[in-house]
């Protein structure tokens, strides 16, 4: 019945799909020379040397942006760094006066305050004593929710809004960790995607897979959840396959957005969906997908 | 908190949080796993060169390092004709954050406790042969064990670990004892490579099984074990024999639980020891060859 199997360190597959490819990005490391040219200007994540102050080096891994003389480099693991507008996930961590804290994955805890969120009873509705004693009512700690980002705070930290049908308490789904980086900037963040499920990618790199309701599109907004209502074996089967497909690709660094899940499900059909999990089987995923996407582009 | 219904959902869970509506229905688990599948495991031996034997196992997110060292001490009175054995674990702070200062502390007792009673009895590993002078010198094992990363069933990870590292120790051998008056002059072989190994047959492997709402799993991921309310922890040896049982975190179980749950881990275990047998043989034809190479945590 079980088959347990352990792989060899020397077995190991290299996940990049770029690596010793021609054109592919330059990856610095920290401490790696970017350029002793003296007339760039030392941006984020790059520091001039201490004892040769002409050489200009790298204090993260990533890749190099270069905007006229400034040279920054752009980290590929990093926390969250918000933007005005940016569709997030997050959890409450604390429910305070007028405001909830939340877990965003960024540096700080992003806050949204009670007067950023849409309350039952319309949206004019003036903010009483009793909306704030019912806070915990709304969202407790521990709930996920999705927002968009109002503002950022000078201490970088940002304040969120709920303002909006499509965001709100979420109730059943999985919750998937990638990198920020890894998050295309689109102009829709919430799919319903062909397979069956809908994905809401929040630019802080939490991705929310949930099954798609049939009767209305808004699906997640406000404070309802319906946790009695069972999801069916197919449902279930189809957010584990996209779970497993959106960390394979994940894992070869490409481009999160909703046709490259899509493309990824639909190459993953092939194997079931423990298979997923093994390191060749999801490089052979992210491979598919890439030629997927360029042959979408080229054509 | 959590609901014990006889399907559960998905969970909504990841931090500290245990905000869980979490159902196993149709044997489906989040990442597309049956209850008793294991995540891939990756091994290597002989990857720390100070250390008289050492091994590297990661499973999925969790990764461990062992390395074995030998020393030679005086025996104990009560038991002059076996050598010692000592576990020391260390939960890195770069592990999780709750690691920090000395919250890893209970964590690393309770493993190293755990792990040196599942080796106390003759019939899991014999002292007998590190015993050099009856009641005068003797051979002590350090065992010491740094977990660097954790994406749940520490346990089972340790132990394949401590298993495989045991397996790489190379003690050196001891060509003659000399006692003059009460001093001991003891002469090691001069060739380094002239050293014997370790009987690591009955050694066993633990099983850590997470009981879920109504369901036992097998290698829980780091969600599921915040969603759980108790697991049990058996030690069970190639030939399927229990060598001991420990129940962690605060529930409880039923009598008739307890007798499936081991049923089901002398079935895991069994299974478990098989693999990483076969891993090891593997690992070992590999370390004879002409210079290996070490791979470690690049690659």
């Amino acid at each position: 019945m079980q088959n347990i199997k352990i792989r060899l360190a020397s077995e190991r597959v290299n996940t990049s799909l770029t690596f010793g490819e021609e054109g592919a990005p330059h990856l610095y490391t920290p401490g790696e020379t970017i350029t002793d040219n003296q007339r760039v200007m030392s941006g984020h994540g790059t520091y001039m040397d201490e004892e040769n102050k002409e050489v200009l080096k790298a204090s993260v891994a990533g890749t190099v942006e270069r905007v006229n003389q400034l040279i920054c480099v752009r980290p590929i693991k990093c926390r969250y760094m918000g933007e005005i507008g940016d569709v997030v996930v997050g959890r409450i961590t604390e429910v305070q006066q007028k405001r909830w804290k939340v877990e965003t994955n960024a540096r700080l805890d992003s806050v949204l305050l009670i007067s950023s969120v849409n309350l039952p009873g319309g949206e004019l509705r003036r903010r009483s004593a009793e909306d704030e004693q019912m806070m915990r009512k709304y969202l407790q700690e521990g709930d996920l929710v999705s927002a968009e980002v109002q503002s950022v705070f000078s201490d970088g930290s940002l304040s969120l809004h709920t303002r909006s049908l499509k965001y709100g308490k979420l109730s059943q789904g999985v919750l998937v960790k990638v990198p920020p980086s890894l998050i295309l900037r689109r102009k829709n963040h919430f799919h319903n995607l062909l397979c069956g499920a809908s994905v809401i990618l929040g630019n802080n790199g939490l991705i929310w897979i949930y099954p798609t309701s049939p009767e209305d599109d808004s699906g997640v907004g406000g404070f309802t959840q319906n946790l009695e209502q069972v999801i069916d074996k197919e449902d279930r089967e189809r957010i584990a396959r996209l779970r497993n497909c959106i960390l394979s690709i994940s894992a070869s660094k490409l481009m999160l957005f909703d046709s490259s899940i899509q493309y990824a499900f639909e190459e993953s059909l092939n194997y079931s969906i423990k298979e997923l999990l093994t390191p060749e089987v999801m490089l052979d995923v992210a491979f598919r997908t890439r030629h997927r996407l360029q042959a979408y582009k080229d054509s | 908190m959590v609901k014990s219904t006889s399907y559960l959902f998905f969970f909504i869970s990841f931090g500290n949080f245990l905000s869980v509506y979490f159902i196993f229905q149709n044997d489906l688990r989040n990442d597309g796993r049956s209850k008793q599948d294991y995540r891939p495991i990756e091994l290597e031996l002989d990857i720390v060169t100070h250390a008289n034997g050492s091994a590297r196992v990661r499973l999925a997110n969790t990764d461990i390092l062992v390395g074995v060292k030998t020393e030679i001490d005086v025996p104990t009175s009560n038991r002059p004709e076996e050598g010692k054995i000592e576990f020391f674990v260390d939960c890195s702070a770069n592990a999780t954050p709750e690691f920090e200062g000395k919250g890893g502390q209970d964590l690393a007792t309770e493993i190293g406790n755990y792990l040196g009673s599942s080796f106390a009895s003759p019939l899991s590993f014999d002292l007998k042969p590190l015993c050099i002078l009856k009641g005068v010198q003797c051979w002590k094992l350090y065992v010491d064990i740094l977990i660097l990363e954790c994406g749940g069933n520490l346990f089972d990870a340790v132990s394949l670990a401590v298993k495989a590292a045991l397996y790489n120790t190379m003690v050196p051998r001891v060509e003659t004892v000399a006692m003059d008056g009460g001093n001991v002059d003891l002469q090691l072989s001069g060739d380094p490579f002239d050293c014997w190994r370790l009987d690591i047959t009955n050694i066993p492997c633990l099983v850590t099984l997470t009981k879920i709402g109504e369901h036992l799993i097998v290698d829980p991921t780091a969600e599921e074990e915040e969603c759980s309310m108790a697991s049990l922890v058996v030690a069970v040896t190639e030939s399927g024999r229990i060598n001991s049982l420990c129940k962690t975190s605060v529930g409880s179980l039923h009598p008739q639980t307890l007798t499936d749950a081991l049923k089901v881990g002398v079935e895991v275990g069994v299974g478990l020891n098989k693999a990483l047998n076969e891993a090891l043989g593997r690992e070992e034809k590999r370390l004879q060859s002409n210079k290996p190479e070490r791979f470690g945590f690049l690659k």
